[in-house]
């Protein structure tokens, strides 16, 4: 490992991206550079965290994400327990609070806590000692998922600063989107956001991006497309009257897909709805790096794992 | 208590009456037998008011005890100890008790409680509807009978413009005020805070403040239909205040009120999901909270109210969107008025007192807030020179959820006269510590 890097890590927590630096940021995609190398290894394992222990606590489910904590974890050669939500207590009535307590009284050192609500992860950091990772709150942030998708554009175009991001889909409810916004502007890039305007976060104007309606607007000089996920229940909550209509003015098919620059990148969170926000012809075409992402995010997790349980002063 | 007690010196501040310089005040057996100046002492229980404000008792006309039903957060009593340490004489509580103040018995209740406690005097405010469901009118004229003092269903909001419309109707017939929780629970549904930037950067689901003047917009059309007396309850928005100028100009019969937190706060205070933030109406936008203190100023905004809302620790201690909304107010609304309000001279000090216990007085036909010889003794004695810190250990209320924990506001109460008992002496709540 590099060990004069310009940033040290200080912090307990990754909480979200608002709050980290460019450097910090900077910091996390240096460290996930050396560790990618791991994963392609024979023995994909090093002894970095042996002797640690890591909660995956995953009070709303993601199987792909906490997946990819669990293979970052164990490839750092950390020991790691999962809890969801149906096994833990919290459906009993207990709070999140009694539960990490009861989880740090088992002397562990990180938690990666997925939820649904905002800022669960943020209650959390302030009752426990052990570092506590945010695998996604609610409609706020997605921090490893962001630096994922910042360590994939990195690795493709060679750099982030200048280059125009697009972020296309329901930007209301998404944490992917306000990470990646953080992420990308404090790295320099332009970003846009383009959805249906019942999914346009009110007070958007005052984040530092472009909002448009108009999907070929957005698609137009763009060097990253990051589709998201629509959830198939908003649209019994009124925010578009379809899917099919929603497929129509917002999913990326062949046709709309030729207005963007001739290199550009096709990214994508996963689990995809294919024929929604994304045809197959674009998903699985030659501009997608789609399955790229999902290796690269064991890469960056390995990289947050082992920042945050450095000892600290 | 000594059957006399002589108030040497103090300043009164008397907007009722209309009265204000250096005064003695002599009580004789609860009542006040003289104002003047240079009352000779003849061997009374003497309170040096020198160098100090004596005002009316405050009246606070929205609060909410949980007695019946969540004893564990506030009670009665509870509520009442917090009251006098925050100079509250007379306070309305709310009916979102459980079982709800929608029927004689527990105003029965309350009253028969509350003569047990003896210390302040405690109105209850009936429902509008039964079970405050917004359905059917809960029996009012026997709630009046049992002595409620104004209906409301507060905590909920009364979405069928008809059955507020009858309520309003039917209401006048016994002269009692309707308090309106305007709230449109369609626009607010699933909201946590103010609707705007703040919230989508924490990732919350926003309350526009249309979901409050829509209603306030729907209940002066609805006063003006019918008629009937109007008060709109904790006013948190630049809009609203507009609206109820706006009526108030044109004659129509609505009062309204605003709390502490609304002319203090703004939605950055949300930051870092602090749920003692968390309340309904939820804190807007510095806009909104200037135009809430120039409505003060100008008197479109009659009130100040405390809407105190006791929460027990594990309703606050958890997720913000599983948090409880609403915080205290009956010990730190008063000093939070008089640093926001009075020492940035928005209002002067009389001002405040007809505010915080004149008009309230008035509106809800109570023969209080003023400091009138032959009548009942009804004051506080405020030391401006003195400022306190809101320390969590020392709220006397049972549950401790302040947004203003840690904050050192100006004014201490020092004494609170009621009737025949001195509830507060040299800043001790007698016989209770
Ligand atoms: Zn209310
Ligand atoms: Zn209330």
């Amino acid at each position: 490992m590099d060990t004069d890097k310009k940033t040290d890590w200080t912090r307990k927590d990754l909480l979200g991206l608002a709050e980290l630096s460019k450097e910090e940021i900077e910091l996390v995609l240096d460290t996930a550079d050396s560790f990618k190398e791991i994963s392609l290894r024979p023995i994909k394992k090093v002894p970095t965290l042996r002797g640690k222990t890591i909660v995956l606590f995953f009070v709303e489910p993601s199987t792909r994400t906490r997946t990819s904590f669990e293979l970052a974890a164990k490839r750092l050669s950390a020991d790691t327990v999962s809890i969801s939500a149906d096994t833990s207590s919290m459906i009993k009535g207990e709070s999140l609070k009694d539960t990490a307590k009861n989880i740090e009284a088992m002397k562990i050192d990180v938690i990666v806590m997925r939820h649904s609500s905002s800022g669960a992860p943020h209650l959390l950091a302030k009752a426990v000692e052990a570092s506590v990772v945010n695998a996604g709150d609610g409609c706020h942030e997605h921090p490893t998922q962001a630096l994922l998708d910042l360590f994939t554009i990195k690795e493709k175009k060679g750099k982030i600063s200048g280059l125009k991001v697009s972020i296309i889909g329901d930007i209301l409810h998404s944490r992917v989107a306000r990470s990646n916004i953080w992420g990308l502007t404090k790295l320099g890039a332009e970003v846009t956001v383009c959805g249906p305007p019942t999914l346009i976060p009110p007070g958007m104007e005052k984040f530092p991006v472009k909002v448009t309606y108009d999907i070929k607007e957005a698609i137009k000089g763009a060097d990253v497309l990051n589709i998201l996920r629509i959830q198939l229940e908003r649209q019994k909550s009124n925010f578009f009257p379809s899917l099919r209509e929603y497929a129509i003015n917002f999913g990326i098919d062949r046709d709309k897909l030729k207005l963007a620059k001739p290199d550009v990148l096709i990214m994508h969170p996963g689990p995809i709805n294919r024929g929604v926000e994304i045809f197959p012809e674009v998903a699985d075409g030659p501009y997608s790096v789609i399955l790229e992402q999902v290796t690269n995010g064991i890469a960056v997790r390995m990289a947050v794992l082992y920042l945050v349980s450095q000892e600290r002063e | 208590m000594k059957e006399v007690i002589l108030i040497k010196g103090g300043y009164i501040v008397d907007p009722g009456n209309g009265r204000e310089g250096v005064f003695d005040i002599l009580v004789e057996k609860g009542k006040i037998v003289k104002i003047e100046k240079n009352i000779k002492d003849e061997g009374h229980k003497l309170i040096d008011a020198g160098g100090k404000f004596i005002l009316p008792g405050l009246v606070d006309m929205h609060c909410h005890l949980r007695e019946p039903g969540r004893e564990d957060e506030e009670t009665l009593l509870s509520g009442s100890l917090a009251g006098i340490k925050g100079g509250v004489t007379t306070l309305c509580c709310m009916p979102n008790t459980e079982p709800a103040i929608d029927n004689q018995g527990v105003v029965e209740f309350i009253y028969l409680e509350n003569r047990k406690i003896k210390l302040i005097d405690i109105y209850p405010v009936g429902a509008i509807t039964k079970k405050r469901e917004g359905k059917e009118l809960a029996e009012i004229g026997e709630l009046k009978k049992a002595g409620v003092i104004a209906l409301s269903d507060d905590g909920n909001s009364v979405m069928d413009s008809e059955v507020m419309r009858r309520a309003m109707e039917y209401s006048k017939m016994f002269d009692l005020l309707v308090i309106s929780h305007c709230e449109d629970t369609n626009l607010s549904r699933g909201g946590l805070m103010n609707e705007g930037y703040r919230a989508s950067f924490l990732g919350l689901k926003g309350i526009p403040p249309e979901a409050e003047t829509i209603m306030v917009a729907r209940d002066i059309k609805l006063a003006k239909l019918t008629k009937a007396k109007l008060h709109i309850a904790h006013l948190s928005c630049k809009e609203s205040v507009e609206l109820i100028r706006q009526a108030k100009r044109e004659g129509i019969k609505v009062t309204c009120e605003t709390c502490p937190h609304y002319f203090s706060l703004t939605e950055e205070s949300v930051l870092d999901y602090n749920t003692n933030c968390k309340v309904n109406p939820p804190l807007r936008t510095e806009e909104d909270k200037e135009a809430i203190k120039e409505g003060l100023k100008d008197g479109t905004i009659d009130v100040i109210a405390t809407d105190h809302a006791p929460h027990a620790d594990f309703e606050k201690d958890v997720e913000f969107s599983q948090a409880s909304f609403g915080i205290i107010g009956l010990e730190t609304a008063l000093g939070i008025a008089l640093k926001e309000l009075v020492e940035t001279k928005t209002i002067n000090l009389s001002q405040l007192v007809e505010k915080m216990s004149f008009l309230p007085s008035k509106i809800l036909g109570l023969d209080k807030g003023k400091l009138s010889v032959g009548e009942n003794a009804d004051l506080i004695i405020l030391d401006l020179n003195k400022s306190w810190k809101v320390e969590k250990e020392k709220i006397v209320s049972k549950s401790k959820n302040s947004p203003f924990l840690n904050w050192t506001l100006p004014g201490v109460v020092e004494y609170v006269i009621l009737g025949e008992k001195l509830l507060l002496d040299n800043g001790r709540l007698n016989h209770f510590e």
